[in-house]
């Protein structure tokens, strides 16, 4: 695989020259393969810092590089459509051709030479030299599984077993005599060197050498590696690497560091010196150093951001503008002044709304700059009872109660008895009149806590002989003989994972481990459709708040957005290295939020299906995530019992909320959004000050371009109150429109 | 920390004699070593990564507990068929073999016999889910009701579950709750009635440590047994164990006894007994109701019982009642029904009309006033008509003269100077004369004793230091007794999921007693602070009020004063808020109120109803 890298770098070094640490090392090795160690590393680029990036040159290259096999298989269809995709010109394959050839049998050193020169010939070399099956260059699709084989080849190249360990204590020991300033940033290019040391070794066979590398240095790494390296420890033969995912992680994506410039050209110009060829091509391969000016981070700087599988993010990943101000609420008439006296009495009547006025201008709130355009992704209608909804809300929402660290908030436990166990999810209306939970034996049960019964419709025969015309239609079609307080639904074959209302209270959702996300309606207590395209359990699902969309997570590490009158998904977000584990919409429906395994969390924009941010700190897999109300911030909670408070736009780590001793299952925002709710599996509702959290937020020019925020350990003046519950985690919380919260769990004895 | 962790995930390879043996149960006789030791890599290496799959999905069903299903799923991911019949919820029961110089782990599965199946009978089926709802959290106080954990902290809990008289179960330590030892076994006992109350299989019986089982005896043979001297100390000691009351025995000494220890109990200020109040209160309310509680109800003087057994009631009711526990409310709903009964017989009717009565004056005035014409009525039918028994005429007697005692105090205050007989007789019916008399009788007997309550005690003096400074201050305006119980069932509502308005200090320990009548629509309140280590004249001064939400309006403090407090000990605050104007009746009160009550002004009424009714004062809570 390097071979491809390097001889499609060296085609098309001469075009342009990125100012990056280079790959072009690594392709001169490949050169030297038959030598067991390259003398070259002196062959870098004289600047030291020249590179191509993984960019768009080398994918351009790729490209290419297939549209010459298709053509020469004599795909010409196929060809048409991938050139068409790609957006290259018609002409591009034939001049790209010649010029990459031209390129490379004038300009490069020992790059290519005595191969052929053309595209398809450098094509030759990738099948050859990756020892692999015809598929190889299918490496730069995102989704599909990159062959083990290609993958691992890199790993390819020997260097004698016994030096690793040399290797590593002698890089180890530079870095803890230099200066200190430098040692904390220095220090994490152990973890993944470490790493890729191992892997290399047990791919070439050398068990032992492993196993005592293994056990010689793993101490050393952060402990929040640990349960990487719990993995890694059982992996001890080159057949184990294939199909173990883990590795796959490792493999198909560089880990990335931040490490400042100073610090970084230390780091060259020691391993450089000391001609330490094997780590510096560790570094060259699988190790993408972003490089900022400025001062070096300090150890816990380092700390904050680092903890996920693949390091942390590039921070061109979290440049793009999010628009995470809210949607305009449509206009809806309503008489504020006298309505508190009329709702008492008329509760339950519906309000004759006034007519709406076409006040487009007229509306002295102004829309939102950080707001995306009310129309950027196409929302449904509102419907009349979505509008009386919206009415009962703003209604109930002028009774709020306004919570702050003086009034907190009453909690309300909804404890499930006799589940032995088997609740695995839960989910409560925005009225919080349905709760309804996903149980262990497949089964989803909905409960109505208000004193109205759940009733069904009548069956279509009845339905028939009712009178269309009346008044009290909508009453009458409901059979009165099926009212209980709760209802069974069956459909899924494994235990239900996820679970979310639809916003007006009509449909449900459900995620099972059964690979499927079911539709249920509310009206009929029956399924109505199962969307199938996750193969694998789907951990968690949520409607958009705006309705007919939702999102659906799982193991297959693929996020799809889906609109419920699509029997398929209309986006499919790919990029985590591990289980999608929890799923959430931002309050104006352009954006979600995926949480994962791999400790990342990734927004991603509706429209495009970009990731457009990715936030790293977590030190283990995210199980909750909450939108501030205003939609600005983001709390995401993990199994290390931790909570993130993250800044949408600029993309900023900006508190951490220590307290929690054990997984935490829900975070929820108070609806003004001054009190954070956070509940866990070691029982206990924890209340935070979250006003006070984004108040305190130093928010000068220089965090917010390097994003080197320097975080206070105020967790427990931000703390506000902490309340046990008896044997009963928290799998669920929920303010109610007045703010009372909710929550919600099995008792377990 | 990285020695341990590191020898944590030096790889565990499982033994190759694991191999053999398995290799042999499937029927492969010779297996090479060199193979063993190939397959107990591989086997290891795939037993690993199934279990960190099965871990997600342990992670996902919100479980600590890795299950069998977990594993199950696991293999389903991988594409394997999953282990059919290990489905054990709580554990998979191993057997440890060993003979031959080989160790042996199996899972012993036992051959049925399918006639045995069929014969047995079905085992119940197991309960259902279910939902309940309770107050984790009440504007950041978290109450003591049983649904929460005991509220002490960890450090404690700790330590009590380390000591070597409780025996500790696995995962009760976070549950153990324990003052002390007498109540170590309370905790258990309390976490036992916790799990009846939610119907869970009776997976264990609490055992009681040796000592704590001769502890218990001692205490209850001190209890009921025929020492008086015993009786007093263990009383003095204290403890709730034993309190049983078994009114089926009719043996009314013996209820005596145990509703002095409750009594004794509830006096006692080093036991918080919120938690154990379901136990307690229905013994208590047994002994107020019950239709017979003595083997000779005519001849027996269980009135006494019955009287003395309301004022434990009422007691209860001031010290324990709280916005969430509703006691007051609940105990007086649960009085007035069964008093408006037609049928109930005299002997609980007694007992309904004498724990209402010393709920305090407002109880009186608001439930059994009004029906003081219809109980005459009643009355006088057994009084005047024929004779049907001499229990039913003993028991009329009984409660006329109970209304007697409690109303006309009552009336003497309520109702204007002129005692007319007539009048009387046409408001109050039958008891009206009688009435009338007792009521002038009360009346002197105020003109020469300030404010005393009259009350018959059983044998214990009530040790309540009285201050009637607090009296002096507000009976002026008379308004701190107009909040009355009848906003008390209409505040049932409150316990629906709405959020309640400011919050207030209330916790059992809290040496506050606030009280509050309704703000309304006040837009004024007055603010009376009062210095008893002064006059006791209060300084008024009124501020316009932003919102309905309570001002303290009156704050008495007691100094290190001089004559009437100068014994007490404590500093203490009375913040009493009233309406803006303190004279408003009742009635237009409740008016204001239904709309607009808040949690707050309902206990405030309440606790205000408390401690005004033992002699209109504030008690310095033990």
């Amino acid at each position: 695989m390097a071979a491809v890298q390097g001889g499609l770098v060296d085609a098309s070094e001469e075009k342009d020259i990125k100012t990056e640490p280079s790959s072009d090392g690594c392709g001169n090795n490949d050169t030297n393969d038959a030598r067991p160690l390259s003398t070259s590393p002196g062959s870098n680029a004289p600047g030291g810092n020249a590179k191509t990036s993984s960019g768009s040159t080398e994918e351009q290259q790729t490209l290419l590089a297939v549209l010459q096999f298709l053509k020469k298989n004599n795909l010409t269809e196929s060809v048409e459509i991938l050139r068409r995709e790609a957006g290259l010109p018609e002409d591009s394959l034939d001049l790209k051709g010649s010029d990459s050839s031209g390129a490379s049998s004038g300009g490069s050193a020992g790059g290519v030479d005595g191969v052929g020169v053309d595209a398809s010939a450098l094509l030759s070399r990738v099948t050859v030299s990756s020892s692999a099956g015809v598929q190889a260059p299918m490496k730069t699709s995102g989704e599909d599984q990159p062959d083990v084989n290609v993958v691992l080849s890199a790993y390819s190249q020997q260097g004698d077993p016994a030096l690793y360990e040399t290797y590593y204590s002698g890089l180890k020991r530079f870095i803890e005599t230099v200066l200190d300033c430098h040692r904390a940033e220095l220090s994490q290019v152990f973890y993944p060197l470490f790493v890729h040391m191992y892997l290399e070794l047990v791919y070439n066979n050398h068990e032992n050498e492993a196993k005592s590398f293994f056990e010689k240095f793993s101490g050393d790494q952060e402990c929040y590696y640990e349960e990487d390296l719990r993995v890694l420890s059982s992996l001890t033969k080159k057949e184990h690497m294939r199909g173990n995912e883990t590795l796959l992680d490792f493999r198909t994506s560089k880990f990335v560091l931040r490490i400042s410039r100073d610090s970084y050209q230390l780091l060259k110009r020691h391993l450089q010196e000391r001609q330490n060829n094997q780590i510096w091509n560790i570094i060259q391969e699988h190790l993408y150093i972003d490089i900022f000016d400025g001062m070096p981070r300090s150890k816990s700087q380092i700390d904050a951001m680092s903890g996920s599988l693949a390091g942390e993010a590039k921070r061109d990943a979290n440049k793009s503008k999010v628009y995470y101000g809210l949607l305009k609420e449509p206009e809806i008439e309503l008489p504020l002044d006298d309505e508190d006296e009329e709702a008492e009495n008329e509760e339950g009547k519906p309000k004759k709304k006034k007519p709406k006025k076409d006040s487009m201008g007229s509306k002295s709130k102004k829309q939102d700059p950080n707001a995306p355009s009310q129309t950027r992704i196409p929302l449904p209608e509102l419907k009349d009872s979505d509008k009386l909804d919206k009415i009962m809300y703003m209604k109930e929402a002028t009774k709020r109660i306004r919570l702050g660290p003086e009034t907190l908030p009453s909690i309300c436990f909804y404890s499930f008895l006799n589940a032995y166990q088997g609740l695995t999810a839960v989910d409560l209306t925005d009225d919080s009149s349905l709760i309804a939970g996903g149980f262990a034996d497949s089964t989803v049960r909905v409960w109505c806590v208000t004193p109205k019964k759940l009733r069904k419709v009548k069956s279509a025969a009845d339905l028939n002989l009712i009178d269309k015309e009346s008044d009290d239609v909508l009453e009458r079609i409901m059979d009165e003989k099926t009212a209980s307080e709760s209802k069974i639904l069956y459909g899924h074959s494994g235990p239900v994972y996820g679970i979310s209302f639809s916003p007006d209270r009509n449909y449900l959702l459900s995620s099972s481990e059964d690979g499927t996300v079911r539709l249920w309606s509310l009206q009929t207590f029956t399924c109505l459709v199962g969307y199938k395209g996750h193969n694998y359990p789907v951990w968690d699902t949520q409607f958009s708040p705006h309705g007919y969309y939702f999102v659906s997570g799982g193991h297959d590490r693929v996020a799809r957005l889906w609109a419920t009158d699509h029997y398929q998904p209309l986006r499919m977000f790919a990029g985590h290295l591990a289980d999608i584990t929890c799923t959430r919409f931002h309050p104006n429906s352009n954006y979600v939020a995926t949480g994962s395994s791999d400790r990342t969390i990734r927004l991603w924009d509706v429209l495009t299906g970009n990731c457009v941010r990715i936030f790293t700190g977590h030190k283990g897999p995210i199980h909750a995530l909450a939108f501030s109300p205003n939609g600005k911030f983001l709390a995401s909670g993990a199994t290390d019992g931790r909570v993130l408070l993250w800044d949408i736009g600029h993309g900023l780590m900006i508190g951490e909320l220590k307290g929690h001793t054990d997984t935490i299952y829900a975070l929820r925002f108070s609806r003004d959004g001054e009190i954070l709710a956070s509940g866990s599996m070691d029982n206990t509702v924890r209340l935070w000050d979250s006003m006070k959290a984004f108040d305190d937020l130093e928010t000068d020019d220089f965090t917010a371009a390097t994003g080197h925020i320097h975080l206070q350990d105020n967790s427990q003046e931000l703390l506000l109150g902490t309340y046990m519950s008896k044997s009963t985690p928290v799998i669920h919380l929920h303010f109610t429109r007045r703010n009372l919260l909710l929550a919600a769990g099995a008792y377990n004895p | 920390m990285a020695e341990e962790r590191r020898q944590k995930q030096c790889s565990v390879v499982l033994p190759t004699e694991s191999m053999k043996a398995m290799a042999e149960s499937v029927g492969v006789g010779q297996l090479q070593e060199d193979s063993c030791v190939a397959l107990s890599e591989e086997v290891s290496y795939r037993i690993k990564e199934i279990a960190q799959d099965a871990l997600k999905f342990m992670h996902h069903g919100k479980r600590r507990k890795l299950t069998t299903s977990d594993v199950d799923n696991a293999l389903k991911l991988k594409n394997v068929e999953p282990l059919y019949g290990f489905q054990s919820q709580e554990f998979i029961p191993f057997r440890f073999a060993s003979g031959g110089g080989r160790e042996l782990h199996f899972y012993e599965e036992k051959e049925v016999d399918l006639s045995d199946i069929i014969n047995t009978p079905l085992p119940r089926v197991p309960l259902d889910v279910s939902l309940k709802a309770h107050w984790l959290s009440i504007e950041g106080m978290q109450p003591a009701i049983p649904e929460n954990p005991p509220p002490a902290t960890k450090e404690q809990q700790k330590s009590e579950s380390t000591e070597p008289l409780k025996v500790v179960k696995p995962g009760q330590e976070e549950e153990g709750t324990i003052q002390n030892k007498t109540q170590g076994t309370t905790a258990t006992d309390g976490k036992g009635k916790e799990k009846g109350m939610i119907r869970l299989k009776p997976r264990s019986t609490h055992e009681l440590s040796v000592e704590q089982q001769l502890y218990y005896k001692e205490i209850t043979e001190a209890c009921v047994g025929s020492c008086e001297a015993k009786r007093a100390v263990c009383l003095f000691y204290g403890d709730s164990e034993g309190v049983r009351v078994n009114v089926v025995q009719n043996n009314l000494a013996l209820l005596i006894y145990l509703m002095r220890m409750v009594k004794a109990l509830m006096d006692n200020p080093t036991l918080y007994l919120e938690k154990y109040l379901h136990e307690l209160i229905p013994a208590v309310v047994t002994c107020i109701v019950s239709k017979q509680l003595c083997l000779r109800p005519d001849v027996d003087n269980h009135w006494a019982l019955r009287d003395f057994a309301a004022r434990l009631m009422a007691q209860s009711c001031k010290t324990f009642s709280t916005t969430t526990n509703n006691i007051q409310s609940r105990i007086t709903k649960t009085f007035t029904k069964s008093w408006l009964d037609d049928k109930t017989q005299w002997t609980t009717r007694y007992g309904c009309i004498a724990g209402l009565a010393e709920l305090g004056p407002d109880v009186i005035k608001t439930l059994i006033l009004p029906r003081l014409s219809v109980e005459g009525a009643r009355i006088k039918a057994v009084m005047e008509g024929p004779v049907v028994s001499n229990i039913d005429k003993i028991g009329a007697d009984h409660v006329q003269s109970l209304l007697l005692k409690h109303c006309a105090s009552v009336i003497a205050k309520i109702r204007p100077q002129p005692d007319n007989v007539e009048q009387y007789r046409s408001d109050y019916g039958y008891l009206g004369p009688m009435l009338c008399s007792h009521v002038m009788k009360a009346r002197t007997q105020a003109a020469l004793q300030a404010q005393q309550v009259n009350r018959t005690t059983l044998t214990i003096t009530q040790p309540r230091p009285t201050l009637s400074v607090s009296q002096s201050g507000l009976s002026g305006s008379s308004g701190p007794r107009t909040p009355s119980i009848i906003k008390v069932p209409s505040s049932l509502t409150l316990m629906s999921p709405r959020p309640g308005t400011p919050s207030q200090p209330s916790p059992p320990a809290t040496k506050y007693i606030v009280m509050a009548t309704s703000a309304g629509a006040a837009s004024t309140q007055q603010v009376i602070t009062l210095s008893s280590s002064q006059t006791a004249s209060p300084v008024t001064s009124t501020v316009p009020s932003a919102s309905s939400t309570l001002q303290p309006l009156v704050k008495l403090e007691s100094g290190s004063g001089t004559g009437l407090t100068g014994s007490r000990p404590l500093q203490k605050y009375i913040v009493v808020s009233l309406p803006s104007s303190a004279s408003s009746s009742l009635e237009n009160k409740s008016s204001v109120l239904p709309t607009s009550i808040s949690s707050t002004q309902l206990e405030a009424g309440m606790k205000l109803d408390r401690s005004e009714s033992p002699g209109a004062s504030t008690q310095s809570p033990h």
